[in-house]
């Protein structure tokens, strides 16, 4: 269990965060949102005990980053925007390395290390010298890292930042396997991510915290009166053109996004009502195979979103 | 002890993972053994005490040179390359870090100062030198890096890039240099507190006359504690700012 008690933060006079608590369960997935400015970057270093707290407490299972810096830091995995990586050095290399200053014997790392490669989809990349490596492959090196020491709490700013739709999509599969392993605070602007990835979300505006819940209870309690949107995930085996073409002529469908990998295609569908059904049928009609249909989100998010902050860009 | 030596060990690989460790060594090497051919050798017969003597002059010099270059990249290139996040997020205390750090600077200067054994080993071919001198001159050496590595170290806590770190390592380092100046140029008592502060003059001519001298031994070792301390301070700092 993850306690945020009064957190508060001062830079010289000015508090970037004031007040905020919240408390995240074991194994949840949390979305952290706000504006640029709005205090989520101040909180994710105190949480990853970056920095300390002007007052409050942050606590990991009754652990206080004021009172056991290092112990709660064992506690912790961090993946900044940018991944923290030596570039001059191989994944493996890399990543055993960080996992014995996190604290893990030779032999613990031993069992470790593969488990983590294959997680974090890098079993192939192992030899690899990290400077090399595109930007999907090191924003995985940077979850490896985080997660290598079997942290209770894995914080992930920005994880989809400057991945292609591909990257974006095993990225998705690498949050979703995480899920199985420890409770995770992710921190976006991307707010279909959020909704897609996240149990619960947590809105921070002006240094404190405004809403919190599921986004059905975000809905109900800050719902706005615009339209509520649909979206899913589709895969078909078949051409983009063919799919997105059968998807056109659905009125409800107000967007489709299309991901090709091979014979895959990977539809993210956006639509006025849920019309899942629908585009069941019209692929099965069409012969095209049917691999998956995703549940369906809810996206009145941006809304609330938009509502709770006061508008500007997320 | 098990996080500050990971530390040092992939610190003192990263020396010969980056072209710099390779420049560093052939730069101070390379002014080494010319100057130990113009100045100390030269071109009339000389005792090879004086020759050696010389050489731990010359060799004073470039020891400081290449621990401000070794120590310049310590803190400062983890900051700039931002995998200062990584190290902070990781459970290790800032003396760990700062040790860390300071023990794999201190292994690639000795083996640096080890490099330059061949010097004296020359005089050997046409002269007589003894081994104690030999013993005495490279401890004064040894002990003079580990002070300007401290400093340095401190440098790249303090340095925004690895550039300033140099710069303010070398300002500390010609301030304590230029104590002897100071020391000639003013009365006692202040020429006395001058003169003991002074990182070559009084304290490192002994050594390299071949005398190890527990004064100036405490010396270095307590200009290596006191930028240590420093050093950890200032990073212990950052958490709060």
């Amino acid at each position: 269990m993850i306690t945020v008690s009064s957190l508060t933060r001062y830079y010289g006079a000015h508090a970037a965060v004031k007040d905020v608590s919240f408390t995240i369960d074991d194994k949840e997935v949390v979305g952290f949102l706000g504006l640029n400015g709005a205090g989520k970057s101040t909180t994710l270093k105190v949480l990853a005990g970056l920095i300390m707290p002007s007052a409050g407490e942050v606590c990991i299972d009754g652990v206080d980053v004021l009172e056991a810096p290092d112990s709660f830091r064992e506690r912790i995995g961090f993946l900044p925007e940018d991944p923290p990586l030596y570039s001059e050095m191989q994944v493996g290399e890399f990543l055993h390395w960080v996992g014995r200053v996190k604290g893990l014997s030779k032999a613990e790392l031993k069992e470790r290390l593969p488990e983590v490669l294959n997680l974090c989809q890098l079993a192939d990349r192992e030899k690899w010298v990290i400077g090399t490596l595109s930007h999907g492959y090191r924003k995985r090196v940077g979850i490896a890292q985080a997660i290598i020491h079997r942290p209770k709490l894995v914080l992930l700013d920005e994880p989809n930042s400057g991945l292609d739709p591909a990257q974006i999509v095993e990225m998705r599969k690498v949050l979703s396997a995480l899920k199985e392993e420890c409770t995770v605070l992710i921190s976006s602007h991307i707010l279909s991510e959020v909704s897609q990835t996240c149990d619960r979300i947590l809105v921070l505006h002006q240094g404190a915290i405004v809403a919190q819940g599921t986004e059905e209870e975000l809905a109900s309690a800050f719902g706005t009166e615009e339209q509520t949107e649909v979206s899913f995930e589709v895969v078909v085996r078949g051409s983009a053109k063919a799919a997105s073409s059968l998807l056109d002529k659905i009125e409800a469908v107000t967007g489709c996004s299309v991901e090709s990998n091979g014979e895959l295609t990977t539809l993210l569908v956006e639509a006025s009502s849920d019309v899942r059904e629908q585009v069941a049928k019209s692929i099965v009609q069409a012969d095209m195979g049917l691999l998956s249909l995703s549940s369906a989100r809810f996206t009145q998010l941006e809304n609330i979103f938009l509502k709770l902050t006061g508008g500007g860009d997320a | 002890m098990t996080r500050t030596l990971l530390i040092a060990r992939r610190e003192f690989a990263a020396y010969f993972n980056s072209l710099w460790g390779y420049v560093v060594m052939a730069f101070i090497l390379v002014v080494g053994g010319l100057l130990f051919n113009t100045r100390a050798m030269g071109d009339g017969a000389r005792l090879s005490t004086e020759v050696l003597e010389e050489f731990f002059e010359f060799s004073f010099g470039t020891t400081v040179i290449a621990a401000v270059l070794i120590t310049m990249r310590l803190i400062a290139e983890e900051r700039q390359g931002r995998t200062q996040t990584l190290l902070d997020a990781s459970p290790i205390s800032d003396t760990q870090l700062v040790l860390g750090k300071y023990f794999s600077a201190f292994a690639f200067l000795s083996l640096l100062i080890i490099a330059t054994t061949y010097m004296p080993a020359l005089i050997f071919v046409n002269g007589k030198v003894s081994i104690g001198h030999i013993i005495g001159g490279y401890s004064g050496l040894i002990l003079v890096g580990a002070a300007v590595l401290a400093i340095g170290t401190f440098g790249s806590t303090i340095g925004r890039n690895q550039l300033e770190s140099a710069a303010i390592s070398s300002v500390i380092v010609l301030v304590l240099i230029l104590m002897w100046k100071l020391a000639r140029m003013s009365v006692p008592p202040l020429s006395e507190i001058f003169a003991n502060m002074s990182l070559f003059d009084k304290h490192f001519q002994p050594f390299q006359s071949g005398r190890i001298e527990v004064a100036a031994v405490m010396y270095y070792l307590s200009i290596s504690f006191v930028f240590l301390s420093l050093s950890i301070r200032k990073m212990s700092l950052r958490r709060w700012k």
